[in-house]
């Protein structure tokens, strides 16, 4: 007798269908695939035997149950479509309810942000005296953004190739300083203006320097202003050497997995902690999602503060699309929260 | 309390259940907890009843707020001392 399929996601976002064994089989590649990866413990039975029963539903949506609901925090709040980002973020409050939202510029980097700061601080000022949810405000530390010929110091990704090593440390390290400057700065006057907190999104994108000035720049913020709130949102799962030697507190940074990056981030001083695993497009929503939990999964044995993943376009087990289905969005969010006991999304 | 205390959600939950007076899984439900921030003056959704001209706006809810929770809430610190309001 064949047996029943259901309509599933591929990494990319497009409908396929898939058995109750091809999900099961899925499932236990992801999670075998990251045990061995990241050297961490594979998920249990009963965990794959849970999100088997969530991925093998013709459902559109997936939740849940009463009572175990948990709190979302956002990078950025709005299209930037419609009116002002104020009445944006009015938008999330009052018509989708969010728990809490985040004002941001279309550029996102705290060194765009610099240039605009007062306009940005009154934007953030305006906009908590009409809002009741907390309202956060977020951008990358985008490193890049600090070398040649956007900006001062010498571009490594063009010093590495000529195997001028050293020359290329030492520009990540220059960069390192401004970016930390700018961070504060800019936490500086959003905490002047009223905000409840600042976001760090896709923290180490530019690689272990990255995180090292996120680090630095959590730790002044937390020395400066006990009560502010900060999130530290990874960019991804594995912390990449472009530098190779960058420590903070004793630990290299190169190198780290979710579960060492949330030591650190504790340790500096935030008060929520966002993982982020990239997905395969090239492999299932099921594999992917199991692929993810593993590796956050070590986190939460001995966490603190809040994690709250990063499940959205092209992470935590969502497809990498520009315009996401509800049916996967819900999945993979239903799966962080049951098997991990998430504090937020 | 995340955003600002680090605090986990289930402890989270617990803290504001206890300080105003319901169930931690109540916090979750539409019904009972428009009811309680009416109760409290804790800013509500203007889906259904257009206006609330006599209840507290944003701000004089975050007021509210922060003295059920016993949190500091920045933009409320900042509007007592640009008000001069003690």
């Amino acid at each position: 007798m064949m047996e029943n399929s259901y309509p599933t996601r591929a990494g990319d976002g497009s409908l396929v269908r898939m058995t109750r064994s091809q999900l099961r089989s899925e499932l236990e590649e992801g999670t075998q695939a990251a045990a061995k990866r990241a050297k961490v413990p594979p998920l249990t039975t009963d965990e794959l035997d849970h999100l088997l029963d969530i991925w093998a539903s013709p459902a559109r949506f997936s939740a849940v149950d009463i009572g175990d609901e948990v709190v979302l925090t956002y990078d950025g709040s709005g299209s930037k479509t419609v009116g002002t980002r104020t009445q944006d973020l009015l938008i999330y409050e009052q018509m989708m309810g969010a728990d809490s939202v985040e004002l941001a510029h279309v550029d996102y980097s705290f060194k765009a942000v610099k240039t605009i700061l007062p306009h940005e601080a009154q934007n953030m000022k305006d906009a908590q005296l009409v809002l009741t949810a907390p309202v956060m405000y977020g951008a990358m530390p985008n490193l890049g953004l600090y070398c040649r010929p956007d900006g001062p110091v010498p571009n490594w990704s063009e010093l590495l190739p000529l195997t001028k090593i050293e020359e290329a440390r030492a520009a990540q390290e220059e960069a390192v300083e401004h970016a930390v400057k700018d961070m504060v700065q800019v936490a500086d006057a959003m905490w002047e203006a009223g905000a409840d907190g600042i976001d760090f999104d896709t923290a180490g994108a530019a690689g272990d320097a990255d995180l090292l000035a996120t680090l630095l720049a959590v730790e002044k913020i937390r020395a400066k202003y006990p009560d502010m709130g900060i999130e530290v949102g990874m960019a991804g799962e594995f912390v990449l050497g472009m530098h190779g030697q960058l420590e903070y507190d004793g630990v290299r940074l190169a190198g780290l997995w979710p579960r060492e990056q949330m030591e650190l981030v504790q340790r500096a001083g935030a008060t929520i902690f966002g993982p982020a695993v990239n997905v395969n497009t090239r492999k299932s929503g099921a594999w992917n999602i199991a692929r993810a939990l593993t590796l956050v999964k070590p986190c939460m044995d001995v966490v603190e503060i809040p994690v709250h993943m990063n499940v959205g376009m092209g992470v935590g087990g969502v497809p990498m699309s520009s315009y996401l289905p509800l049916d996967a969005v819900s999945r993979a969010s239903r799966a962080c929260v049951d098997i991990l006991h998430l504090d937020g999304l | 309390m995340q955003i600002t205390r680090g605090m986990r959600l289930r402890d989270a939950k617990a803290y504001v259940a206890e300080r105003l007076g319901v169930g931690p899984s109540d916090l979750s439900d539409s019904l009972m907890m428009t009811e309680v921030r009416r109760e409290h003056e804790l800013g509500r959704i203007t889906t259904f009843e257009m206006s609330y001209a006599t209840e507290s706006s944003a701000m004089e809810s975050k007021f509210r707020i922060a003295e059920l929770l016993g949190l500091p809430v920045n933009c409320v610190q900042r509007f007592r001392q640009h008000a001069g309001v003690a």
